[in-house]
């Protein structure tokens, strides 16, 4: 956390949960718990979003929407899977509209198991966020710089910037 | 007369905590039909009978929704043993109307914050939901959990109170009544959420009798329907009149919630006044055999439970039907001639709950 240089904006949408998630999340953002401690602030606005914090598992009907949501978000983005509907689909997995977790269709990076997940357990989740929404921020500006420098050094940076985001 | 176009709300918008989209035929700023189209939080929850016996459903039934979830439980089991004829004991009876009259107060309070933010009153929306915390503390006090407390079973309750806890609810909730009645004068007597509020997304009587509505959103329009009337649980023994008003807009709803909240304050008072000593549940012997039809009063209106078993371990049927469901007719005619601004506002009146009405 002592790194963090910039609040990243959050959003979020509800897959398909069963709201308990998703009521723990507003909970996590008003007084009591208070997310925003930690830099962050609500949008509603995908295209200003840099963490997507997804609630419930997903179906044939919203996959579009999250697809869209996801590609909406400008570069680096982050998210988090929460509960566990979202993590693998949960009670619900063998349900016949369900089609899994998050991970079927965007690329999760943080999971945050529980159900429904305690806020204490989702704001964890979103500080991991926002160390590697850092992160990512970083390599992304390190290759923005080298970006006309001589092509053997990009790559190699490339690779050198792959290497630390699997390690995370 | 303007140029009509169609206008796409939702299912992603800053207003909603949930899921729906509204397709909004507009001319000018006026709305002239709202279409809604569902289905983005469908799971096919009742297929799961089929893999699921029925004392495991109970947890099944509880995610429906996350709000309501005790009293979904609790209509089940209730089902279920009115298909076995089982007694259950008058302290379980008592604690599941404690802990319902709980869940309503949590899920006014969160709908009033949500309003709150619907009409742009950033700081009323953070104190209602400071106070919301504390009845989840209650909850996570006596049950273990804050949204989902599974504490039901077929026969009774898992988790009993002690008097200890017992005086802890009613020391919380004279803090609470009282933490109300300070937001309760910005809701209700406020001029500015007033002029935002009052002469919008009228429906009459007639009109919501017709569009068959159930909950506070007819009780707002002067419909005396409520569900507690049957008696069910302790409410039999308790004094209760459902509160109504007549003016049918967005402000007697939100009136009707408000006094909703300090009338079950007054009933959990009463039932922890009355509460029986004894045991939490009757033994369950056999398996279920029949088949019933349970109506509960749900902090959004009336929901329907069918449930029908033939003497196997899994249920062979079980059809919800839930209070949002039985509001969207009535949504779509509030919509109508509505002005494009206040769309967020008449799509919170209803208090919409779409992972109930989609399951």
């Amino acid at each position: 956390m002592s790194m963090v240089k910039k609040s990243p904006w959050v959003l979020h949408y509800d897959g398909s949960s069963c709201n308990g998630c998703d009521i723990e999340v507003l909970a996590c953002l008003t007084p009591v718990y208070d997310a925003e401690r930690f830099g962050i602030i609500n949008t509603g606005d995908p295209m200003q979003a840099d963490i997507l914090l997804l609630t419930g598992g997903i179906n044939s009907q919203n996959q579009a929407v999250v697809k869209q949501l996801y590609d909406q978000m400008p570069r680096p983005k982050v998210v988090v899977a929460i509960g566990v509907c979202a993590c693998t689909g949960g009670v619900f997995k063998e349900c016949y509209n369900i089609i899994g977790g998050a991970d079927t269709t965007v690329p999760v990076d943080i999971y945050v198991p529980g159900c429904a997940a305690r806020p204490q357990a989702i704001i964890d989740g979103i500080v991991q966020a926002i160390d590697l929404f850092q992160k990512r921020s970083d390599e992304h500006e390190l290759l923005m710089k080298n970006k006309g420098k001589k092509a053997d050094l990009k790559t190699k940076e490339n690779n050198n910037s792959s290497d630390k985001g699997n390690e995370a | 007369m303007g140029k009509r176009s169609i206008i796409p709300y939702g299912p992603q918008h800053p207003v909603l905590p949930e899921p729906i989209h509204l397709d909004l035929v507009v001319e000018d700023e006026r709305i002239i039909e709202a279409i809604p189209s569902i289905g983005f939080v469908h799971r096919g929850l009742e297929s799961l009978i089929t893999k699921k016996d029925y004392n495991a459903m109970v947890y099944v039934v509880e995610r429906t929704c996350g709000i309501c979830s005790f009293m979904h439980g609790m209509t089940y089991c209730e089902g279920i043993e009115q298909i076995m004829n089982i007694e259950v004991p008058g302290r379980a009876m008592y604690l599941r109307t404690i802990w319902g009259e709980m869940s309503r107060i949590h899920s006014h309070l969160l709908w009033l914050g949500l309003l709150a933010d619907g009409y742009g009153f950033e700081s009323l929306f953070y104190q209602t939901w400071r106070i919301r915390e504390k009845v989840l503390d209650i909850f996570e006090a006596t049950t273990g959990g804050r949204v989902i407390f599974s504490v039901n079973k077929v026969g009774g309750c898992i988790r009993d109170m002690n008097q200890d806890k017992l005086n802890m609810i009613l020391r919380e909730l004279d803090d609470i009544e009282k933490k109300v009645k300070e937001i309760q004068k910005t809701f209700l007597f406020d001029y500015s959420v007033q002029s935002r509020l009052k002469g919008i997304g009228i429906l009459t009587k007639e009109q919501v009798h017709d569009l068959s509505c159930v909950g506070p959103f007819a009780r707002a329009s002067g419909l005396d329907m409520d569900m507690r009337y049957l008696g069910k649980d302790a409410y039999k023994d308790l004094e209760f009149h459902a509160i109504t008003s007549n003016d049918g807009d967005c402000y007697a709803r939100c009136e009707v919630r408000v006094r909703e909240i300090f009338q079950s304050i007054d009933l959990i008072r009463e039932a922890i006044g009355k509460i029986p000593d004894g045991e939490i549940d009757a033994p369950v012997k056999g398996l279920p055999n029949g088949e019933t039809f349970m109506r509960v009063e749900q902090p959004r209106g009336e929901a329907i439970y069918y449930i029908k078993t033939s003497g196997k371990a899994f249920v062979d049927r079980l059809r919800i039907r839930t209070p949002t469901f039985a509001n969207l007719p009535g949504l779509c005619e509030t919509l109508k001639g509505a002005n494009l601004a206040d769309v967020g506002l008449l799509v919170l009146s209803i208090d919409p709950c779409i992972s109930c009405t989609e399951r």
